[in-house]
């Protein structure tokens, strides 16, 4: 599994010089410029230049860029890759995947236009987006479709649409999904990355969101604004009392290491290889969050 | 690269650059009005100049109506002006003539 943070994905519309001239700024892990719904018929040439163009020449500094591309059944998804893989900068958010094959069609064309362009074979990393009832029930094909894949997501507006319901405030209508996706990520060892969360005035709806998303174990979650950012980063920093136990953890097995022991107990209280791994995780989400630095946290 | 038609891309929103391409025949002439034109009036010229000449369009009326579009936007929106202006699908994979 990726180290990198993938705590917010900001959606960014693939042909607005002025939100991609900015877009890197607000401090989303990673930024997605869209080529797709947020671009007209007839302006998808327009954001095809420019979203290459902007890849080419623009500081990325390490932030990790997305690019969602048309789908190859629309006629312009072969355009979109032709232009975005060539950058050597971007990886592909395929939309409304449905089936490994999907997947599997896409990663020939970008494998094709990276030899063409003289990358190696396999440097493009793909991320697939699940948007329909279909693809739910093949999350695990998709995400086991190939080793380019870091992550799967949930396109919660089209799926609900393909379900014949509307999204509710506590989301009893994606549980399903989420959940699909969520295991199928874990078991091909990718990350799992949730739906935007439309009401950008409600803050405490999206933050109940973001609590429940985090939860059930996924990632991050896509934004549409950058007001957005905080909300969820703020929901995915571990709190100080995490830190500390997980702390505790690993020191209670360095303290068995020294002794010896092959038992580890903290407070009289096994410490197993499951909570070794969840402290381990809370301590690099800690200081990849910037609240632990160098073993001490940061905001006290 | 030959000019069919008018071709004109982009907007007139800050950050933006629309770019208005006629077929013309004697060289490039270019119109620009710029909100930054005293400092940069030079660079977004050659910066247009250089995009058509990478294309291969040697003749051409260009009005550029800039409203402080990076150079990165003013390669775009010439590039996507160029293709709509002589009707083809720009190939990535050539030398984008």
């Amino acid at each position: 599994m990726s180290n990198r943070l993938r705590r917010t994905m900001l959606y960014v519309p693939g042909n607005n010089p002025g939100m991609i001239k900015d877009a890197g700024i607000y401090g989303a892990d990673c930024v997605m410029f869209d080529l797709e719904d947020s671009v007209s018929l007839n302006e998808k040439d327009a954001a095809r230049f420019l979203v290459y163009e902007a890849l080419t020449s623009l500081d990325l500094a390490d932030k990790e860029y997305l690019v969602r591309i048309n789908s190859l059944d629309s006629g312009l998804g072969l355009a979109d890759l032709e232009a975005i893989v060539r950058t050597g900068k971007a990886v592909i958010r395929l939309p409304k995947t449905e089936s490994a094959k999907d997947v599997l069609e896409c990663e020939a064309e970008i494998a094709r236009i990276e030899q063409a362009c003289g990358l190696p074979v396999g440097s493009t990393k793909m991320m697939a987006a699940i948007e329909s009832a279909a693809g739910v029930l093949n999350a695990r094909e998709i995400a086991m479709a190939s080793p380019r894949l870091i992550g799967i997501a949930l396109g919660a507006e089209d799926f609900v649409t393909d379900l014949k319901t509307t999204r509710s405030e506590d989301g009893i209508e994606l549980l399903f999904a989420r959940s699909a996706i969520l295991l199928a990520a874990r078991a091909a060892g990718i990350d799992a990355i949730d739906t935007v969360y439309s009401d950008v005035n409600n803050e405490e709806g999206l933050r109940k969101e973001v609590k429940l998303i985090r939860q059930l174990g996924f990632d991050g979650k896509s934004i549409i604004n950058p007001r957005q950012i905080n909300v969820v980063h703020e929901v995915f920093t571990p709190t100080k009392k995490d830190i500390d136990h997980a702390l505790a953890v690993l020191e209670a097995i360095k303290e068995a290491e020294r002794k010896g022991s092959g038992v580890i107990s903290l407070n009289g209280k096994m410490v197993d290889r499951p909570i070794v791994l969840r402290a381990q995780r809370v301590i690099s989400l800690a200081k990849a969050s910037g609240v632990l630095k160098e073993g001490t946290y940061a905001q006290d | 690269m030959e000019l069919k038609k008018v071709g004109v891309s982009g907007t007139l929103e800050s950050s933006d650059v629309m770019i208005t391409l006629e077929p013309g025949n004697g060289g490039i002439e270019i119109e620009l009005s710029s909100t930054v034109e005293k400092q940069f009036g030079n660079a977004i010229r050659r910066e247009i100049l250089a995009t058509l000449e990478s294309m291969g369009v040697n003749n051409a009326r260009v009005t550029a109506v800039d409203k402080g579009a990076l150079d990165c936007v003013i390669r775009a929106r010439v590039k996507t002006a160029v293709c709509r202006a002589a009707e083809v699908e720009y190939n990535w994979g050539g030398d984008g003539q």
